[in-house]
């Protein structure tokens, strides 16, 4: 099946029960077979009428006790920023799925882009933490959706799969486990009196139980500043104490959220840092470079937000560089720089997109770091 | 000022749905939403429903604010989005009574397009707008409500349009239930909303409300009771009528009452339908479908 099928079957295995679609390339298909196959499993499949409404109805099926989820591409991507903020400020577990594709606007709707990956991070207004996945195939396109919904459901929070119009539209062969052999989190709920339940006092793990509709806890849940209550409070104490729980429940899960892979890191000297379609261009270019005796190694971050900045740090100091193949003209790779810190030189294989990184371009950049270094 | 310890307390006769601990609220004196708010409350009281059951939704602006104080699960969510994020939740908890309360500006500016698909679908909630004509909260502006000729903050010298009248959009969008009335109309609104929140569909009552701080201080009506004079001057009660032939008009008559209340399926219901044997192909759908392998 292609990537965005298999991501459909991923949120199906996760137990994801509603679905806010919005037909949009290259993510259609997800919706298409979330259309067929939620009301065979008793969920619900809804065509909102535009983007901003598909995720506010994921809020809404969130607190209604449902995993929820819808996928998108760049122009409905930048739509549900709006109430992405929301899910993050009222703490609501959900997963939104972007294919990328070139931007900005409507750019290409049909050809591949990475270009969304700092809209990812920073695209609703105000500071916050996010958990961003990039799957490198169809399998990952499963794996990692399930994945999303476990980790939206533990910290509470929205959780977005970045993945792109190749790996969405790629056929693949994808293994689908047998259900009782894969693992799910479900989101706490509280189980004190409803006198003394505050929907936003975070327990050990940073997090706070959830109370949804009809639990009979009679929650206010607001997109104001709020106390631990959820009551609104309008003033600057108020405010960091949430801003710092909101923050804190990410950063102080780091290790438990963050997940890369490495190959060939053993003897590598010049280390290829890539996520979901670049991966499989990078690893080509890996196996080329060796058969030419350049030691390359890989990196492939299956999260990409929260950013591995302690592993990066350390791999900076050990390597002769690092290079970023992306489908842009340079995000990750400014995070990249700044996590190296000057420890070793960090070069980008970037183009505007619209086509997958060649590998040759990967050696091309390889080939001059090593020329330099003589 | 707080009272002193010793004054008998009174207790609110809805303290049982009231979020006391968050009063004083934040409507100005002679705000209509406050009556407005009194009259949900007894609504959903009459309704006899579990109030673990009832859930109210709202987006931003002065009546939004509603959702703070009702003691029910209550969403405060984003500008204009608070129908949205209803559909989810209905369709996520469907034995779950789901309310809408909004403003003018959020429910039919921002909120316009979320408000015609979901009146369109026929998703079981009960929206209720509290129309002030104009956005109160950010100290009177314009809005789709200000009537023409009107004075905003944002049309000083008159509003250059017209504006929507909303129980003809919620008609003509397929609700299954329509009403309109005004702050003054406290026992009328009580049960047009308790019957609007027990019939499944797409519910509407509107409910004309004065807003002297924002609206009435630029339209020579800066007292608190002159709005409320005025619908009590102006408004005639007319029952099961079309909205298109009595159109909202300030100069005259102001009409209120409860125009519509007819049956269609609701999304649910089409949702279950669609997905059983029982249809058939488009677009002769009463012929069945031939019996599966």
């Amino acid at each position: 099946m292609n990537g965005d099928e298999a991501c459909a079957e991923g949120a199906l295995a996760a137990g994801c029960r509603f679905f806010g679609g919005y037909p949009i390339t290259p993510a259609t298909e997800v919706a298409e077979r979330m259309s067929r196959r939620l009301p065979q499993l008793g969920g619900i499949y809804i065509q909102m009428e535009d983007e901003i409404a598909s995720m506010a109805s994921l809020l809404g099926a969130s607190w209604g006790g449902q995993k929820a989820m819808t996928s998108t591409s760049g122009p409905g991507f930048s739509l549900m920023m709006e109430n992405l903020g929301l899910g993050i400020i009222t703490e609501t577990p959900c997963v939104v799925c972007n294919v990328q594709r070139g931007g900005p606007s409507t750019g290409l709707p049909t050809l591949v882009g990475q270009a969304d990956m700092m809209q990812a991070r920073w695209g609703s207004h105000g500071h916050y933490e996010i958990i961003a996945l990039c799957p490198s195939s169809p399998q990952e396109m499963f794996d990692f959706t399930i994945r999303a919904f476990n980790l939206s459901e533990q910290f509470r929070t929205p959780v977005l799969i970045m993945a792109d119009e190749v790996v969405g539209h790629m056929n693949e062969r994808v293994v689908i486990p047998a259900e009782d052999t894969i693992e799910l989190v479900e989101r706490k709920r509280p189980t004190c009196a409803p006198e003394a339940f505050l929907p936003f006092r975070p327990e050990a793990d940073g997090v706070a139980p959830m109370a949804c509709f009809g639990d009979g806890y009679r929650v206010h849940i607001t997109g104001l500043t709020h106390a631990e209550n959820g009551y609104p409070a309008m003033e600057a104490g108020a405010h960091e104490r949430m801003l710092n729980a909101l923050v804190n429940k990410i950063k102080m899960n780091r290790d438990t959220i963050i997940s890369y892979d490495t190959e060939y890191l053993d003897d590598a000297e010049i280390v290829l840092v890539a996520y979901g379609i670049s991966v499989r261009s990078a690893r080509r270019a890996i196996r080329a470079g060796r058969e030419q005796g350049l030691k390359l190694g890989l990196v492939k971050l299956n999260t990409v937000w929260p950013f591995p900045e302690e592993f990066i740090r350390d791999l900076a100091g050990r390597v002769r560089a690092l290079v970023m193949p992306e489908i842009n003209l340079g995000q990750m790779v400014l995070e990249l720089e700044r996590c190296a810190g000057g420890r070793c030189p960090v070069r980008l294989v970037g183009h505007a997109g619209g086509a997958i990184i060649r590998p040759a371009a990967i050696l091309n950049v390889i080939n001059d770091l090593v020329k330099e270094a003589v | 000022m707080n009272q002193p310890a010793t004054a008998p307390c009174l207790q609110h006769p809805q303290e049982e749905l009231l979020r006391s601990d968050r009063i004083p609220h934040i409507w100005c004196s002679g705000c209509g939403i406050g009556t407005v708010f009194s009259c949900v409350l007894a609504a959903v009281r009459k309704t006899g429903l579990p109030l673990d059951d009832v859930a109210m939704v709202s987006g931003i602006g002065c009546t939004g604010r509603m959702a703070g104080y009702i003691k029910v699960d209550s969403y405060h969510t984003t500008h204009g989005r608070a129908i949205p994020f209803a559909t989810g939740l209905k369709l996520a908890r469907p034995q779950g009574a789901v309310l809408v309360a909004s403003g003018d500006g959020d429910l039919i500016a921002i909120g316009g397009n979320h408000f015609i698909h979901a009146a369109r679908r026929n998703i079981d909630m009960t929206v209720i707008c509290v129309n002030n004509l104009n956005y109160g909260m950010t100290g009177g502006q314009q809005a789709p409500s200000t009537p023409f000729g009107a004075k905003t903050t944002t049309s000083p010298t008159g509003s250059p349009e017209e504006p929507f009248d909303f129980c003809q959009l919620a008609t003509a969008c397929g609700a299954v239930y329509v009403s309109r009335w005004t702050s003054i109309h406290i026992r009328r609104l009580t049960e047009s909303l308790t019957k609007a929140i027990l019939k499944p569909g797409f519910s509407f009552v509107e409910v004309l409300a004065a807003c002297p701080t924002a609206f009435g201080r630029r339209n020579r009506m800066r007292e608190a009771l002159d709005m409320v004079k005025f619908f009590h001057e102006r408004s005639v009660i007319k029952n099961n009528i079309d909205p298109r032939e009595f159109p909202l008009d300030f100069k005259g008559p102001l009409v209120v009452g409860e125009f519509i209340d007819r049956e269609r399926p609701t999304f649910t219901d089409s949702y279950a339908l669609v997905h059983s044997s029982q249809l058939g192909e488009w677009p002769d759908l009463e012929r069945q479908k031939p019996a599966a392998g």
